[in-house]
């Protein structure tokens, strides 16, 4: 496969650039059930705990062990409740509804292949994020962390995969965590 | 007037703020700087808190950071196995000697002046105890008292069923007593399901997280407002449970609120019976191989603990520790860092010999429930924060809490000494239990004032059906 950075992949890195905007525009947007249609039936999804370690353990950073705590870890039938249980009007955590403002940057395109078996084309990514928060008139709170990408290309597009958030905060200084990162 | 003046009379001004035979409690318990202020050293300063599990610092010389109160502790396994609890803070300017998480070290030296201490009592036999102090010799003579100036120790400790338990106070009574019945739903959360002692472990990653409001709201959900589950009627609608629908499998019959009037412990559970004749439905129908692990353990638990009483229940232990103890099997601690605004660690427990496929199911059905992003518990925390915001104004602090479902109505479960219920019908009666030793803790009482062993002039029992 090309180099990652090459003149061939601008037009996948393109692609997976404007995947991650229309991401933020269908979560900030509240089209949830879009958002769902971004994901892969066999998505997995993590957000990791971290931690301070020593300098020479940064390995260790976050919790990452397959059978760590994270904030959170599901498959895509949980995510779909979630969205759900937002659709039900009383999920006080997001009623009244929150503002979100999902910032995605630092975007790279770390290496594309093709998966095993269906021989589909599929991509790693990076980036960095910034989410914020207003609800109840002054309550503000930000999320800031890297996030990991698989992303496969099948029929209907890009669909992410696999995604590993590292939210970089060992304590929360946010109250509950109500909305995808 | 503060709460340690009040000591030996009983016309407090707690009194008025906590009415335990009205059902009311003022709000000024959950905004106020003052009473919070003295909170510190009069509950968190002399209760048996939570510290953490053994399963966090299995090997020698491993430590784990833990809080007491708004301090932190370092919790250390010492060579020989033994645990030990240390305030964070060089005792020489105060600064933190730890400020890693977790990790293994036999010595904690300050980054600020390097003086350096013991993780255990290798040396003079008290962990915590100063081994070297850069320029011992030529710069303080040798004249340092060396032994004096160890890290301060948490006097009071307690591994109970492999939980971890800590207090202030030296004279602290027996965790075991502290607990008291309430240690059967404890030790049921922390014995593996098959009945074996000890049988949990702490999954690795405590979740910690702020939340602007008081503590105290933490322990009193979790200490069994039932009434409260209607905010999670859209968990409900979308089901969570690991039988596909709800937030749980949860028994249909024979639930209730318990709770220990003279401990300040309570929670909801079921009616206790021999461990032969308990009944568990089924559970986690969506996941057969979880379902068959604990259809298993619960078979060869019926014979391990074959005419024992079988008492389970989820709740909250006085003061700032809660724990749900089967679905999901998880503890929170409410770390109180200002009168409005409090820390919270959740931890989530699993059985250490379950396989690995198991371990992974729960894992991930717990914190899909629990933790600020769990569906149920977010709504809690927007529950908790916006009941503190709204109780800070000067119009809100003049009204109380109400706290009445089912006061007086209580009455003493014969089956466990010490235990009150109302039957079947939940009531706020736990509620009023923490608030009534919240105020007997307020109120400076002795050990054996609150161990009720010595009578207190003019107390307030906890109001039983038949009193008026």
């Amino acid at each position: 496969m090309p180099e990652p950075g090459s003149l061939e992949l601008t037009g996948v890195r393109a692609e997976l650039e404007e995947l991650l905007y229309l991401e933020a525009d269908l979560l900030d947007n509240r089209k949830l059930a879009e958002w769902l249609d971004l994901l892969a039936d066999d998505m997995t999804y993590r957000v990791l705990i971290a931690r301070d370690v020593h300098s020479k353990e940064l390995a260790h950073q976050y919790h990452d062990a397959p059978l760590d705590v994270a904030w959170m870890d599901e498959r895509k039938d949980l995510l779909e409740r979630r969205v759900a249980q937002l659709a039900t009007g009383i999920h006080w955590a997001e009623e009244p509804a929150s503002r979100f403002c999902h910032l995605y940057t630092n975007f790279r395109l770390l290496g594309v292949d093709h998966e095993m078996g269906s021989g589909a084309l599929s991509a790693c990514t990076s980036c960095r994020f910034l989410i914020y928060r207003n609800r109840l008139h002054e309550e503000e709170e930000w999320l800031v962390g890297k996030r990991t990408d698989r992303v496969v290309r099948s029929e209907s597009g890009w669909k992410f995969a696999e995604r590993i958030v590292y939210l970089d905060q060992p304590v929360l200084m946010a109250k509950n965590l109500t909305t995808f990162l | 007037m503060t709460a340690r003046d009040a000591l030996g009379t009983h016309e407090t001004p707690l009194r008025t703020l906590v009415d335990v035979a009205g059902g009311r409690a003022s709000r000024e318990l959950f905004v106020s700087q003052d009473l919070y202020d003295q909170e510190q050293e009069m509950v968190f300063g002399r209760a048996w808190l939570f510290l953490g599990h053994e399963s966090q610092i299995p090997e020698p010389n491993d430590f784990c950071l833990s809080r007491m109160g708004e301090e932190e502790v370092i919790i250390t396994r010492g060579r020989d196995g033994g645990i030990h609890a240390l305030l964070n803070s060089c005792t020489h300017r105060g600064m933190k000697v730890c400020r890693y998480d977790s990790g293994n070290a036999r010595t904690f030296t300050c980054p600020y002046h390097a003086w350096s201490f013991s993780n255990d009592g290798r040396v003079v036999g008290r962990p915590g105890e100063l081994i070297n102090v850069p320029g011992y010799k030529s710069r303080y003579h040798e004249e340092l008292e060396k032994e004096a100036w160890g890290l301060i120790q948490v006097p009071s400790l307690c591994v109970f069923n492999g939980s971890i338990w800590g207090s202030w106070d030296p004279d602290a009574p027996p965790f075991e007593s502290y607990v008291g019945g309430m240690g059967m739903w404890l030790r049921f959360a922390l014995d593996s399901r098959d009945g074996h002692s000890d049988g949990a472990e702490v999954i690795p990653g405590v979740q910690k997280w702020r939340t602007a409001c008081n503590w105290k709201l933490s322990p009193l959900n979790f200490s069994g407002d039932v009434a409260h589950v209607v905010s999670h009627k859209s968990v409900d609608m979308v089901g969570i449970g690991p039988s596909g629908v709800g937030r749980r499998d949860d028994k249909e019959e024979g639930g209730g609120a318990f709770g220990w009037p003279d401990l300040g412990h309570g929670g909801t559970g079921w009616v206790a019976a021999p461990e032969e004749d308990y009944v568990q439905p089924a559970s986690f129908r969506n996941f057969p191989e979880v379902a068959r692990y604990f259809e298993e353990a619960r078979q060869q638990r019926r014979e391990l603990r074959r005419g024992e009483l079988h008492f389970q229940g989820k709740g909250s232990i006085f003061p700032n520790m809660s724990f749900h103890e089967e679905q999901p099997r998880t503890v929170i601690v409410a770390h109180p860092v200002g009168p409005t605004m409090t820390e919270f660690w959740r931890y989530y427990l699993v059985d250490k010999d379950a396989p690995d496929e198991v371990k992974d199911i729960l894992r991930r059905y717990n914190i899909s429930y629990s933790g600020p992003a769990g569906l149920t518990e977010s709504d809690d925390l927007e529950n908790w924060s916006a009941a503190t915001a709204a109780s800070k104004g000067f119009m809100a602090r003049r009204s109380y809490y109400n706290f009445q479902q089912g006061l007086g109505h209580s009455v003493p479960y014969e089956a466990v000494p010490g235990c009150v219920w109302a039957g079947h019908e939940y009531s706020e009666q736990n509620q009023v239990i923490f608030l009534k030793r919240w105020r007997e803790f307020m109120e400076g009482r002795t050990w054996p004032q609150l161990m009720h062993h010595e009578p207190v002039l003019g107390d307030v029992r906890f109001p039983l059906a038949g009193d008026r």
